[in-house]
Parts: C-alpha cells; structure tokens; sequence
C-alpha cells in the first residue's frame, strides 16, 4: 500500500515536467476559440495554427538556417578541439601550460563582458547579417578542449606509438587513430555544441536582422514578442512546439547520451 | 628537420585556438575596459568621457533594480532548485521500477530551448485563462497575478527557471548520492541513527561539492537571464523584471550607448567572479 502511495507521487512529479508540453502540443492543435479553456482533450483537432504560422513566417528556412549553423559550429568544436586536446595531452612543448591556462581562463569568463565588444568586431569585420557571424564565434570553446584533452590522456601510448612508426603524422594520428577510439568523446563535446548552438537567441538576435538568416528559436522569438503573431495563442504556441521538436526527437533516440553529456559538464573538474 | 617539424607542430595545432583566443576573447576583454572610458554609438568617432559612465553606473537606478531583481531571483531559485533536486534525486536513489522513465521525464525541460519553455509558461501564467490560475479557482483559491503583479513576477521566472533546470541538478546530485559509501550508511543503522540524521551528518557532507556546483551554476544562471524576461515580460511590470543581460542589450542595442552597455558588462562580469569566489570560500568553510 505504501508502495503504490509512493508511486502515485512519483507519478505525479513526472506529470509536473510532462503535462506542460503535452498540454502545448494539444493547445497547438485546438481550434483557437478552445485554448482558453483546454485543460485535456480538445474537442476537435485542427492544423489551423500551423497553416497560419507557415504563412507567416519563413519558418523552414529557419529551420535550414539552425541546422547548418550548429552542424558547421559543432564541426569546428570537434576538430578544433581536438587537434588542441591531443597538443595538451600528448605533446611536450614550451607554453603548454601557459595555452592550458588560457583555456581555464577562457571558460570562467562570463560572457557579458565580451557581448559588446564582439559585435563591435562583426560591425568592423561586416559580418552583420551574415551566416559568418553565427558560425566563426562558436568555431571553438574551452570545454570541448578540455573534455577532449582529458579522454586523450587516457588513451594507451602504445597505439600513438605503433601509428608513428606507420609513418602517421600528427593529424593522422588524432583524426584516423584517436577519433575512432574517442567515441564517448566525441558524442559529449558534439551533443554539448549542437545543443548549446541550436538553443542560442541572445547572439542571433544581436548579429542577425534579415528574416531569411535568422536562426528558427530567434525567428520563433521575434514572432511571439513582435505583432506578427497578432496575440493569437495557437499560432504562437505552434511554432514554439515547432521548435521544440528537433531537438526532442533526438532526445528520445539518444537520451542516455544526453542526460551524460550534460551531466559531464558539471563533474569535469 | 625531422627534430625541426617535431617542434612546430605543437604550435601548428594550437595555432587556430590562438589566433581564436586572441581575435574574440583577448581583445574584447581589452576592448571592453576601454570602452568604458567613452561614449560611442559605434557610427560617429569614439569619445572620451573619463570615469563617466562609472558614474553613472552608481547612479542609475534601472541598474540597481536589475541587481536587485537579480537578486531576488537567486534567493528563490537558489534553495528552490537544491530542495526540490535533492529530494527527487533521494527518491530515485532507490530501488524503484522504471527510474530510466522518471529520469528521463525530470530531465526533458533541460534540454528544450528557454524559448520554448517561456513562450509555454507565459500562456501557463495567463491571468485569466492560464492553466495554473485555473487550478487555484477549481480548488476554491483566488487568482494569482503571476506576471502582472510586479512583486509576482520575478519570483514567477524564479519558478519557471528551476523547473527548467531542477531535471540537471537532479542527475548532478544522483551523481553525488552514489559516491556516499554504502557501509557509512549500515555503521549508522547499528548505531540507531534515524533517516534526518543519516541525511544530516552523512548524505549532505558528502554531497557538499554537488552542493557548490548547483549554487555556482544558478548564480551564473540568474546574472545570464535574458530569454525569459524579453520574452516574458520585457523587463516589467514596472521592471520588475529587468535582468542584468536584458539590460546591457537595451543599453546596447535599443539605445547603442556602447561605452555604457560595456561598463555594465564589465561590472556584471566583475561581480559575477567575485560571488562566485565568495561562495566558494563560503561553503569550503562550512565544511
């Protein structure tokens, strides 16, 4: 008996995180006369709120605009990352420490105080308004390096020393010999960029006015705080479900490779 | 040569990073302090202006209500999001069926963009037809103004942002839990120690570095709020929620005073390393 009170509760909170996105999915497909009063089923579906939005908004190309963005600045990470990583792990060199200190100091600084500054620089450089703005600033950053510098060091000298005398250069050896036996590595750092990428608003906003580069959680953004969406509930709400939809998909296929990734960011010291 | 290429490829491979670091992370820094040293619009000539803007700074009074709302949101996120992600990390350390479930339900709101979760609280906060102002008039309780009462309506994102985040916190804290030695706990059952005292002088020293990680992260997490109010709110009722970020963007980018909005950037950046090495002497003492 206590058993099943226990597990009414646990239920109860898991509905806590559930509902409000079942409800959203639900609302976005309502009549929008019914929104107001919706609590479970609506009485009868409707795409509505989706073909009005679609009217709207160019919303696949946003859509198109995200993927490229966050595939291009995830690329980076990843082999940026990693060619720094292994020079961190494997390589002796004078400076080392001083590169290893940079990339400490770089993660703890907090980003307000270069937001204006680095607009500044995508005004001299002319990038305003163009995909360089949204891709070249997220090419690198410090986790990916030190996620990638701490799996390399765990990685047996024995394999770096056989592909050498192979004849493998250095290149070789990170992308052909430590890549294919990086995997937990590369899925943290990749899930970690794309996420952080496709979520981003505050820099797309700042960098991008042209409705057609827009990334699609800045475009969804403008919609719900701008006129467009004419205080009309559905069609904000359609969009916001819209957007929400890539990144849960992933998650239902992935989602122990999420919950670790995420999780590895708050144990890597 | 083979000796010579041996010892340039080290800095080939670092090279990108360098040339990244110093191009959007040096020189903004630098750039960013002697900006608040002038006025500019970024069109017309930069302009000196002296200790100006610092001045300002003291003075401003949008600044000190976004610090203040900064703070009341870090003192209802903070115990919040630590209470609720304990406890649901306590209860999933258990044996129970279909922990994958729970967890991966707790942890969904994490991964969804702020944008997403905004635009669907902001309908869930609705003060007429809003889901949760329905609930309180079907139990026979009044209305709450969640958004429109100006004192309501940062401890409303304060809720709304630890039920996005909580589902972290509580993987963070499972974590911890499974470090705590099973045989510290059996030693207490033979001393006959109830479960507030296991928790009490067991559970929560050793989860103290947990502990540190959640209230560093919420920190840095309330000084970086901006989504929820622009979307929200806007910054009110009588901005009631203007955060630091929303605020360095409208100075910026609403009126670009570029020196100014980089002075509050500095501040901000500044006050934000300071707490969090406070907090850090702060609970390393405690220990």
């Amino acid at each position: 008996m206590k058993r099943i009170i226990f597990y009414i509760f646990l239920c109860l909170c898991a509905l806590v995180f559930l509902y409000p996105f079942i409800w959203m999915l639900l609302a976005s497909l309502s009549p929008e006369n019914e929104i107001g009063a919706l609590t479970f089923l609506p009485t009868s579906l409707s795409l509505n709120s989706y073909a009005q939005m679609l009217s709207k908004i160019p919303i696949t190309r946003a859509f198109i605009n995200s993927m490229f963005v966050s595939s291009m600045v995830t690329l980076g990470v990843l082999v940026f990352g990693s060619m720094v990583g292994y020079a961190l792990s494997r390589l002796e060199f004078r400076g080392r420490n001083l590169i290893f200190f940079i990339v400490i100091f770089t993660m703890t600084l907090p980003f307000q105080i270069t937001l204006i500054p680095q607009y500044i620089l995508m005004v001299k450089f002319g990038w305003v308004d163009t995909y360089w703005a949204l891709i070249v600033p997220g090419l690198m950053n410090a986790l990916g390096i030190i996620l990638f510098r701490q799996y390399f060091k765990s990685i047996p000298q024995d394999l770096i020393d056989a592909a050498r005398i192979d004849g493998c250069g250095d290149l070789q050896i990170i992308f052909r010999i430590l890549w294919p036996n990086s995997l937990p590595a590369l899925v943290t750092v990749g899930i970690l960029t794309f996420m952080t990428s496709w979520n981003d608003v505050l820099w797309p906003l700042i960098v991008i006015r042209n409705d057609h580069l827009m990334t699609m959680p800045q475009l969804v953004t403008l919609f719900a705080v701008g006129g467009a969406a004419e205080s009309q509930l559905g069609v904000k709400l359609a969009a916001a479900t819209l957007l929400a939809l890539p990144i849960v998909i992933a998650y239902l296929f992935f989602q122990k490779y999420f919950i670790q990734s995420m999780a590895s960011t708050g144990i890597k010291e | 040569m083979n000796i010579n290429s041996k010892k340039i490829v080290p800095y080939f491979l670092v090279s990108p990073y360098i040339i990244y670091f110093l191009i959007f992370i040096a020189f903004p820094v630098v750039f960013s302090v002697v900006l608040t040293f002038h006025k500019w619009n970024i069109i017309s000539p930069m302009q000196y202006t002296g200790l100006t803007n610092y001045v300002h700074l003291i003075h401003d009074e949008f600044f000190l209500k976004s610090l203040g709302n900064t703070l009341i949101f870090l003192v209802i996120h903070i115990p919040l999001q630590i209470i609720i992600a304990l406890f649901l990390a306590e209860i999933l350390n258990q044996h129970i069926k279909f922990r994958g479930f729970f967890r991966a339900a707790f942890f969904l709101p994490v991964i969804v963009s702020g944008v997403v979760v905004t635009i669907l609280w902001q309908q869930l906060y609705g003060f007429d037809t809003g889901l949760l102002n329905r609930i309180l008039i079907f139990l026979g309780l009044g209305r709450v103004g969640w958004l429109v009462n100006p004192s309501m309506a940062m401890p409303s994102i304060a809720i709304m942002a630890t039920w996005k985040n909580v589902g972290l916190y509580i993987i963070l804290f499972l974590v911890g839990l499974q470090t705590v030695p099973k045989n510290y706990y059996e030693a207490a059952d033979l001393e006959g120690a109830t479960h507030w005292q296991k928790f009490k002088s067991i559970t929560l020293p050793m989860i103290n570095p947990t502990i540190f990680m959640v209230v560093v992260l919420s920190t840095i997490g309330g000084f970086s709020l901006f989504i929820e109010p622009y979307i929200m709110t806007g910054g009110g009722p009588l901005n009631s929620t203007l955060s630091a970020v929303l605020y360095i963007y409208k100075q910026g980018f609403f009126y670009y005073h570029m020196g100014y909005s980089a002075t509050l950037g500095l501040f901000f950046a500044v006050l934000i390393l300071g707490v969090v090495m406070f907090q850090k002497k702060f609970i390393e003492k405690d220990k």
